[in-house]
């Protein structure tokens, strides 16, 4: 038996958010969290509300805070997460609670946007697809994997203090896979945007984001580039 | 009810409905799409191995006549060659747009598109021997595609409704579609959707079996909205079973583990599809190997303490070749099979992963039933496209590869023509109040409910229904009685109870309304599998293991109305080339 405590809040019954505790019959299997969260549904309490989608740690739609740390729900074993015999689910912390473990993610896709996550290059397209050496590619391994999870700017807090001004880890992966991608040709206009003292100089390298991100990615060292680029535009 | 207007609203953020919401986007036209998940948790994104195409990067020489050759005789003759010829032809250029989006293409040497081989690719015509034509980013190719449209619509503001469920499709009086119903989730607002246009890119359904590669949330939304007023569904006996779905878990492997190099191995270490295969191997059709697979278990060679699946031998790749071609699937291996590919082989189990059938439609998306003559009549108003339609360019069994092309040149053929119906003028007469109260009738009533049967219970049995007496063999007696069983749980269905009758983010309700999508395509699947007396693709019966050309080279519709099934020619006339000719399909 496993004791799992949910955090719960809905909007239209309760004052203020509360855990509730649960003993769940795993048959001692080393499930997944998510797994976890799908037996309370079924077998406990069908109002326990969630994300969900792919179940296999690709679509990014159960980013959870689970005894305390980021990640994705459906990658994260009991093994992995459980600690004393206890586990403690809660929502990524630092963004508005819709109910229970789903937030609004609102601004957190604000700031993806605000990077112009899309390539831009105006010159004619050639008829077939532009070139680009394996190694040109290659500059993008590391940054283009990325799944809106949202671990990764939740468990930053310069993101909670400021995340409407701060691109937070994950706007900014995205920023320097478009600076990296040989194709793109607007990297002026993007390092514009970004050179005010909020939206990339706010990233203090505490590298939380490193340690959670369920993909392996590294925002702080794609935001050491893009900071390198900006130095390099000021001098 | 509040009314919300649009010229054109796709109902769907995947691969299908970001690509056609893109090409209407661009037209300026007001343009909706309405996804149940924020678009890029929809499930293109755990498309791994690549995107068919003959762009001729690794085959200078290679000919999208010959793609039109192997998917004619992947589809074992049933699917319909002016829709082939046209997604083979059109294909290439759907590519380039892509990559000139941004699409991180992996690059060969000469800075072109990296292709893999997959199964079932050949060059001339079948003659020249395997062919390299999977267009790929690394073994994340769904994910670098989707996120590549998502990027895109936001370039080109396309209007989102992320995290709002269409519930039914309203119809005027004149059974023309205009528009759906449909919840915003984090509210529990209802509202009507008004639309000239209504595209369903809602996806597959695999949640109808216990043991699917699919994500939680593809279930037949677009097939039970359709089935209920009264379009039919075509080919839905066309279930495809991936031979590599990670056993115990489901999550898929891709082929191009296989294309890359990889085999399969029976519990003697032997690699087993040189019997069934001598000439393609591992890289036959996924029909052809998923049945060698169960073939392997049922005659005692499969592995592990139960004897139940069989291995992936990777491990003579070497690391360097999976961590760069095959990174997804080391990651995925370690995870959820507890194995590392390096080092050994992953366990995997044939899975289900590919509704072929689907909405019956023409190449421009167009929803098709048939009239008293048996003559396609289009249904004014709707559209389909993805893997929720049936154009159909997969027939009885899907080439890996074709999905992400299917989905990519389809979306935008819909988009396309949406674009010059919409400026040539569509009109359609308004719904009346009891039609949007007709649409609204099941949400109603669900909401009324005060006793039934809990959702996941159901669910549970309905998948079981289906994993037991509609897999990868099926026989007659053994479907009838599925049949039956169905029938005695649909009443049970109908009468779903919320658990949680709160409106903010009421996921319990989304998923009682999903339960009765998963039946409606579970139920039509199981009539027209029992009906198609014949072995055809993915469709294998023991009880008639031929292939009879006589009496089914042709689709099935599904009628809900009376569940009634029918037949409807397949197209045999491509535009530009010769029709290929219906033979025996050996690899």
């Amino acid at each position: 038996m496993l004791n799992v405590s949910l955090y719960r809040y809905n909007p239209e019954t309760d004052n203020a958010p509360y855990m509730q505790d649960f003993t769940v019959d795993t048959g001692d299997r080393d499930l997944m969290v998510l797994d976890v969260l799908e037996l309370i549904k079924a077998e406990y309490d069908g109002s326990v509300t969630y994300r969900r989608s792919c179940r296999e740690g690709v679509c990014g739609s159960d980013g959870l805070n689970m005894n305390g740390k980021n990640g994705l729900a459906c990658i994260t074993p009991l093994s992995e997460s459980v600690k004393g015999g206890k586990l403690v689910i809660r929502p990524l912390p630092g963004l508005p609670v819709i109910r229970d473990l789903v937030v609004d993610m609102s601004l957190f896709y604000a700031q993806y946007e605000k990077v112009q996550p899309y390539l831009q290059n105006p010159t004619p397209a050639p008829a077939i697809e532009r070139l680009q050496s394996p190694e040109e590619r290659a500059q993008l391994d590391g940054l283009y994997e990325c799944i809106l999870c949202a671990c990764c700017s939740t468990s930053c807090p310069s993101f909670w203090w400021n995340p409407d001004r701060f691109v937070g880890p994950a706007g900014l992966l995205q920023a320097y896979r478009f600076l990296a991608d040989s194709r793109d040709t607007a990297t002026e206009e993007r390092l514009a945007k970004l050179d005010d003292p909020f939206s990339v100089f706010r990233c203090h390298g505490i590298q939380n984001c490193v340690n959670v991100c369920p993909k392996g990615l590294n925002p702080t060292k794609a935001i050491g580039h893009i900071r390198g680029m900006l130095l390099n535009r000021a001098t | 009810m509040r009314t919300i207007s649009f010229d054109a609203v796709i109902v769907g953020g995947g691969g299908a409905g970001m690509r056609a919401a893109l090409q209407l986007a661009q037209s300026g036209y007001k343009t909706a799409v309405i996804s149940k998940v924020f678009p890029t948790r929809s499930h293109t994104v755990s498309a791994q191995g690549g995107i068919t195409c003959a762009i001729a990067s690794a085959d200078p020489d290679d000919d999208w006549r010959w793609h039109m050759y192997d998917t004619v005789k992947g589809s074992d003759y049933i699917g319909d060659q002016d829709a082939i010829e046209y997604m083979c032809s059109v294909g290439p250029e759907a590519i380039f747009e892509l990559e000139h989006m941004g699409l991180p293409f992996s690059r060969t040497e000469e800075g072109r598109i990296y292709q893999r081989p997959f199964g079932g690719q050949s060059k001339s015509f079948g003659e020249g021997g395997q062919a390299a034509r999977t267009c790929a980013a690394a073994d994340r190719t769904g994910h670098a595609l989707l996120h590549t449209l998502y990027q895109n619509n936001i370039k080109n503001e396309t209007v989102f409704f992320n995290e709002w469920f269409a519930v039914d499709l309203v119809k005027n009086q004149d059974g023309a579609v205009v528009g759906v119903i449909a919840i915003c989730i984090e509210t529990g607002e209802t509202v009507y959707v008004k639309s000239k246009a209504t595209v369903f890119a809602t996806g597959g359904a695999g949640r109808i079996y216990a043991s699917t590669t699919n994500a939680h949330i593809n279930t037949g939304d677009g097939m039970g909205m359709a089935l209920r007023a009264g379009v039919p569904a075509q080919d839905m006996e066309m279930w495809q079973f991936h031979p590599t779905g990670i056993y115990g878990a489901g999550t898929l492997v891709t082929e191009g583990c296989r294309g890359e190099g990889g085999y399969l191995i029976n519990k003697d270490g032997e690699r087993f599809m040189e019997r069934y295969a001598p000439n393609a191997k591992d890289l036959a059709g996924r029909d052809v190997v998923a049945r060698s697979m169960v073939m392997e278990i049922l005659e005692g060679r499969g592995c592990g303490p139960n004897g139940d699946h069989v291995k992936l031998k990777l491990d003579h790749l070497g690391e360097e070749v999976l961590e760069s071609r095959l990174p997804g699937i080391c990651e995925l291996s370690r995870t959820f099979a507890h194995v590392d590919p390096v080092k050994e082989p992953i366990p995997v189990v044939p899975t289900c992963h590919y509704m072929m059938g689907g909405i019956p439609t023409n190449i421009h998306g167009q929803a098709l039933n048939v009239d008293a003559d048996g003559n396609d009549a289009v249904i004014p108003g709707l559209y389909a496209c993805g893997e929720a339609a049936c154009v159909s360019v997969h027939g009885a069994n899907r080439l890996g590869g074709n999905s992400l092309l299917d989905l990519v040149v389809f979306g935008r053929a819909s988009g396309l023509f949406i674009e010059k119906s919409l400026r040539e003028g569509i009109e359609l007469r308004n719904a009346s109040q009891t039609d949007i109260d007709a649409a609204n009738t099941r949400l109603q009533a669900l909401n009324d409910r005060e006793k039934g049967e809990s959702v996941a219970p159901l669910r549970h049995e309905l998948q079981e229904i289906m994993q037991n007496h509609f897999g990868v063999f099926r026989t007659g007696d053994f479907m009838r009685e599925g049949i039956a069983k169905l029938a005695s749980l649909r009443e049970r269905v109908d009468s779903v109870v919320l658990a949680d009758t709160s409106s903010a983010f009421n996921t319990s309700r989304i998923e009682c309304l999903e339960l009765q999508n998963l039946f409606e395509t579970a139920e039509a699947t199981a009539i027209v599998a029992e009906a198609r007396d014949e072995s055809r693709g993915a469709h294998a019966r023991d009880d008639f293991t031929e292939r009879d050309d006589e009496n089914w080279l042709c689709h099935s519709l599904y009628h809900s109305g009376g569940k009634r099934v029918s037949k409807r020619g397949v197209n045999f006339t491509p535009n530009t080339v010769e029709t290929f000719q219906p033979k025996a399909r050996s690899y």
